[in-house]
């Protein structure tokens, strides 16, 4: 196979098969003998004080092992679960156990673990367990939790402010000065439900006579558990081994260390018998966090020709009753909100407020969605108020393709793009110019269409280990080993943990390349700590753009050797010798050559290598890049309205993107699909509402409403192809790419549309009632 | 998301059936296709302690035309309903409901002797019963009864039946020629339950409307008859401005619900809107 053939392939992916034929196997399928099952007995009251947990009625009923309380385990935890930096390093949070201890401050804490012979004692059992609760305010309102005299969450932290913090460069009391136009206007970001579609489990096996810790749980990052399994259980972190086994989607919700992980495992240790936790999904709905919960307040700066000259959001964020571990991730949105677009000055202020609701933290996008939305709004509303069109606004206040690397207000460097390629493709898809022609006919006729644009910039590929350090109060890089065995056929190990994004695939295309030896001759192996060194996992649309590209780099230095142990068995001179095609051999002679098991059984016959050469064929890479990586494109959504119930039909989907090197444009564009159909989630249907007591309404799927594919439109997919200059291979990311693009197209659309009617804005999810209602809020008169 | 534990039964007989309900009093139910009482069950909602499965009792699942009716046993799922070549052609209304029912899987499960008995006010077979002034044939100990469909239905999840009634046949007088019906139901995402839903048979002779039903699903705690509609139309034109000014009557004594879905004032208007939908729909047939 030559080189290059492999790259850029829409091979199948090698994970179907077992996953649609339902042999794939998930934390609830892995076999265990003598297993314990916990169920979690969870707050039922948002905001109560603990007076009191009887659990003698549950620990007399058939089948039960053990009752739990927190605290009855708070001498056990040796930490309390992990926080994370995450641009807000001066925050303000509270102590958080796997166990509420003395009081609940959302529905679904868990409060008490009852572990028992089978699931369903366990689950009889806890309904036994009396929790005795005395009953506080709650606080289910952003802007209520700061105001005087609100119920605080946390004594220990003293208020329900968590922090209030700017991010502001440039000036923007000049650019007001120098504005025409300008805007004021609130976005709301509401709380969404990740709704992956296997819930979250965890089998945790501690066995006593060797002290060793092992954990298989539904995850995304199983070495960030690892390290912090061990911290806050205190076990050497050497006996413990976390294993991601098969993961049926994330989507941000299971990039943290959960009180489940916890405590599972201080079960096993106590019974010296592997106990499992399956969550069930209206556990899922409550236990697992949530999304988003955001207000964004912004005022805008700008000259009648559309000019941008500058913004000034502000960003309420929701962190639920306690930080997250990555909770404050959302902040990234304030340093990403320029987007695509030049401006003159930013003044961002963000603030992190604590509510009695389920915590928050990273979910498909986070934080970019929120800056998308934002700008990409920031455009239509000034293309609104100036009377120019929205596509001559974008082009207008675009980052030009000569001041790249560009580097924003708040000290970002974009790596490579030229916003307009994109975006000149899709108005030509859509015929943008005849659309609006079709607009204005069927308007006349009392047809509402709308036309939305958003032409996103991203940042991914998370990241360069010193700034991610600096922000995260993480260092990031990616990892991979890369191994040829005595047959020649190849073992990949990497630090990703893929839970749907086919790393197996793509990254087995990678090696394949560099190796010449035949994809289905290479494994690659994931999300188990015992067989690979440190990795740093999925999230944050990183893995190719730096566990890919470290395959590639270890491929390459595997070739080397290859090619040095190939000078010796043909008694060439090294510089002499070419690889390629998984052959090597003198450059000019193809014809004796050889091939990669040759020199991989040399490899390991070490008799028959070079002097001085140890043996083996593998190589490790840790990938720090020198930037992250910035995708782009230009979606387009074509909406009709039906002025009578005010429903939204979206006529057409474009999307233009460029995501760098393809390689897999199959995946690419599964990656696609699913990320525009979460974003149009966001726009039309998806809400976690909470009544005022502070309980859950959207607690199932039945009112949790998740597009299905009957409800969204053909996405028609173009790419344009710049490849980042900041990896080898050039790739970027494009996992969430989707999702933070497709929400405000969706949404610009639909304002769009409604013009006729004075609308300016419509708040997510555009529910039938709420277009139905600014419709006919005068009566129906338009303007 | 597991059941209480509970027994359970598979009679082979109705009388059999029966028998195990009157046994087994308040605690029992009967359990057909399981698509509303499973999911109750593993929330915990309902925690009968023994089910009588009627699914395996034979001769309760057919769909045939009989002395000026059309007859449907209690188990004829809503798949069976909604490809039936009989019911297309003479009660359209009734398999273009079925077809609208949540998904493949559930419309495979689900029978209509079930989705009565439910009595769900946003169930969608409910107001289409109403609107075809059905009979629901019931058994129990004392014997066997006819129930009118606008007695049957109550309140919400609440029948005229006894707990130790079974449904075991629906009957619908078979419409005359020039009468056909239509279901239009306005939900968020196309497998939802509706928000608001009208069931319209329209019997149209000339020019005119002899007679006309319009049931509504999602207005009140039952199905419900917009009688103000049926009023308006009945024995006049089928002209545009008739029918218009007859939708317009389509809330009159209706209480709809205020949920996530919609607020009292939306529902009221998607009924108007619904209700001049399905008769246009109709009548331009003619
Ligand atoms: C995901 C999903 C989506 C759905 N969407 C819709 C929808 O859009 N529209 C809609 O109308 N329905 C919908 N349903 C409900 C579905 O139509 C059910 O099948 C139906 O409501 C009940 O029929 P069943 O045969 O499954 O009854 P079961 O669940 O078996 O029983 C329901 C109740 O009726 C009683 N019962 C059943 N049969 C008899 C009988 N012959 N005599 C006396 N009592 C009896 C039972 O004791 C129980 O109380 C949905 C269900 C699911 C799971």
């Amino acid at each position: 196979m030559a080189i290059s053939q492999m790259v850029g392939a829409s091979i199948k992916r090698r994970e179907d098969p077992r996953l649609v034929t339902g042999t794939g196997s998930y934390v609830d399928d892995l076999p265990q003998t003598a297993i314990v099952h916990m169920v979690v007995v969870r707050s039922t009251d948002p905001h109560a004080r603990i007076t009191g947990i009887d659990t003698t009625r549950a620990k007399e009923a058939d089948g039960v092992i053990a009752v739990f309380t927190g605290k009855e385990l708070l001498s056990e935890f040796g930490a309390p679960l992990p926080v994370t930096d995450c641009f807000v390093p001066t925050k303000k949070y509270p102590k958080h156990y796997p166990l509420a201890i003395d009081k609940v401050r959302y529905v679904g804490e868990p409060v008490a673990i009852v572990l028992a012979s089978s699931l369903s004692a366990a689950q009889d059992a806890a309904e036994r367990v009396e929790v005795r609760y005395e009953s506080l305010p709650p606080v289910v309102d952003i802007e209520k939790a700061i105001e005087k005299g609100a119920p605080v969450l946390h004594d220990e932290v003293g208020s329900n402010l968590s922090y209030d913090v700017k991010f502001a460069a440039g000036d923007i009391e000049a650019a007001f000065r120098e504005a025409e136009v300008k805007i004021t206007q609130r976005l709301i970001q509401q709380r969404l439900i990740p709704i992956a579609v296997e819930p979250r489990g965890v089998v945790a096996d501690y066995r006593t006579w060797a002290r060793k810790l092992t954990i298989w749980s539904s995850t995304q990052i199983p070495h960030f558990v690892k390290v912090w399994a061990a911290v806050i259980l205190g076990i050497p972190e050497s006996d413990v081994r976390v294993v991601a086994p098969e993961v049926g989607g994330g989507f941000g919700s299971k990039i943290r260390v959960y009180p489940e992980e916890i405590l599972t495992a201080l079960a096993s240790r106590r019974l010296g018998r592997p106990v499992k936790w399956i969550e069930d999904r209206g556990e899922n709905t409550k236990a697992t966090h949530h999304g988003r919960s955001q207000i964004w307040d912004v005022e805008i700066a700008a000259k009648r020709d559309g000019t941008v000259l500058g913004i000034r959001p502000t960003q309420w964020l929701d962190l639920g009753a306690y930080c997250s571990q990555f909770g404050t991730f959302q902040v990234l949105g304030m340093l990403v909100a320029q987007g695509a677009y030049k401006m003159k000055a930013f003044d961002g202020r963000a603030v992190g407020v604590f509510t009695n609701r389920t915590p928050t933290d990273a979910y498909r996008g986070a934080g970019r969605p929120e800056a998308t939305y934002l700008i990409e709004r920031v455009m239509d509303l000034v293309a609104r108020e100036t009377g120019v069109d929205p596509v001559e606004v974008r082009r207008k206040n675009f980052v030009r393709v000569e001041d790249q690397p560009f580097t924003t207000l708040l000290g970002l460097t974009y790596d490579s793009g030229d916003y307009r390629i994109t975006l000149d493709r899709a108005l030509q898809m859509v015929d943008y110019q005849g659309l609006r022609r079709e607009q204005a006919e069927k308007r006349k006729q009392g047809k509402y269409l709308g036309i939305g644009l958003s032409t996103y910039i991203e940042i991914c590929g998370l990241g360069p280990a010193v700034p991610t350090q600096a922000a995260v109060g993480v260092s990031l890089w990616g990892m991979s080993v890369v191994n040829v065995h005595f047959t020649g056929k190849a073992t990949v190990i990497i630090g990703s943990s893929p839970h749907g994004q086919g790393h197996e695939t793509t990254y087995a295309q990678v090696a394949a390349d560099v190796l010449g030896i035949p994809v289905e001759d290479i494994d690659v192996q994931h999300g188990d700590t015992a067989i690979g060194p440190m990795g740093m996992d999925t999230y944050g649309s990183r893995s190719t753009a730096l566990d890919g590209n470290a395959v590639h780099i270890s491929a390459m230095k595997v070739q080397e050797k290859a090619r040095k142990i190939a000078a010796h068995l043909l008694e060439a001179a090294e510089g002499d010798v070419v690889y390629e095609g998984g052959k090597a051999y003198v450059k000019g002679t193809p014809s004796k050559a050889v091939t990669i098991q040759e020199i991989a059984v040399a490899a390991f016959q070490t008799s028959r290598l070079p002097k001085g050469m140890e043996g083996g064929l593998e190589a490790t890479t840790f990938f720090d890049p020198t930037n992250f990586v910035w995708p782009f494109g230009a979606h387009i959504a074509v909406v009709e309205i039906d002025a009578e119930t005010g429903a939204t039909r979206i006529l057409r989907y474009v999307a233009v993107d460029d995501c760098g090197t393809r390689i897999n444009p199959m995946v690419v564009d599964g990656q696609l699909h699913g990320g525009i159909a979460q974003g149009i989630g966001q726009a039309l249907f998806e809400e976690a509402v909470y009544d005022e007591a502070g309980q859950l309404r959207t607690g199932s799927l039945l009112d949790y409403l998740v597009p299905t594919a009957a409800d969204l439109p053909s996405f028609e997919l173009e790419a344009t192809i710049t490849p980042s200059p900041v990896n080898p291979l050039g790739t970027k990311g494009i996992g969430e790419a989707g999702t933070i693009a497709s929400s405000p197209a969706i949404i610009n659309a639909i304002v769009d549309a409604l013009a006729p009617f004075g609308v300016k804005d419509v708040s997510m999810p555009a529910t039938p009632e709420k277009v139905w209602q600014l419709m006919h809020r005068n009566g129906g008169t338009k303007r | 998301m597991i059941p209480a534990a509970f027994d359970y039964v598979v009679p082979r007989t109705l009388p059999e059936a029966v028998a195990e309900l009157v046994k087994r009093g308040q605690e029992a139910k009967v359990l057909a296709g399981g698509h509303s009482l499973i999911p109750l069950m593993k929330l915990r909602l309902s925690t009968p302690s023994f089910l009588v499965d009627i699914g395996r009792i034979s001769n309760l699942n057919y769909i045939r035309e009989e002395d000026g009716h059309v007859a449907i046993g209690a188990l004829a799922t809503h798949h069976d309903i909604e490809f039936s070549d009989l019911l297309k052609k003479k009660l359209p209304l009734l398999s273009g409901a079925a077809a609208q029912i949540g998904d493949p899987q559930v419309r495979n499960r689900g029978t209509i002797g079930g989705a009565a008995s439910h009595a769900d006010p946003f169930g969608d077979f409910p107001a289409c019963l109403l609107a075809l002034d059905a009979e629901l044939k019931v058994v129990g100990p004392k014997g066997e009864r006819n129930i009118a469909a606008r007695d049957f239905f109550v309140d919400t999840f609440t029948s005229a039946l006894e707990p130790d009634e079974i449904v075991r046949e629906i009957r619908i007088a078979t419409p005359p020629t020039g009468s056909t019906g239509t279901y239009l139901k306005f939900s968020r995402r196309s497998q939802d339950w509706a928000i608001v839903a009208v069931a319209a048979q329209v019997t149209v002779s000339g020019h005119n409307v002899a007679n006309v039903a319009i049931g509504l699903t999602g207005m009140g705690s039952r199905p419900l008859r917009a009688s103000g509609v049926e009023q308006a139309l009945r024995g006049k034109g089928a002209h545009d401005e008739d029918i218009r000014a007859a939708a317009e009557r389509a809330a009159e004594g209706t209480d709809p619900p205020q949920d996530l879905n919609g607020s009292p004032d939306y529902r009221r208007h998607l009924a108007q809107v619904l209700t001049r939908r399905a008769l246009e729909q109709i009548t331009a047939h003619h």
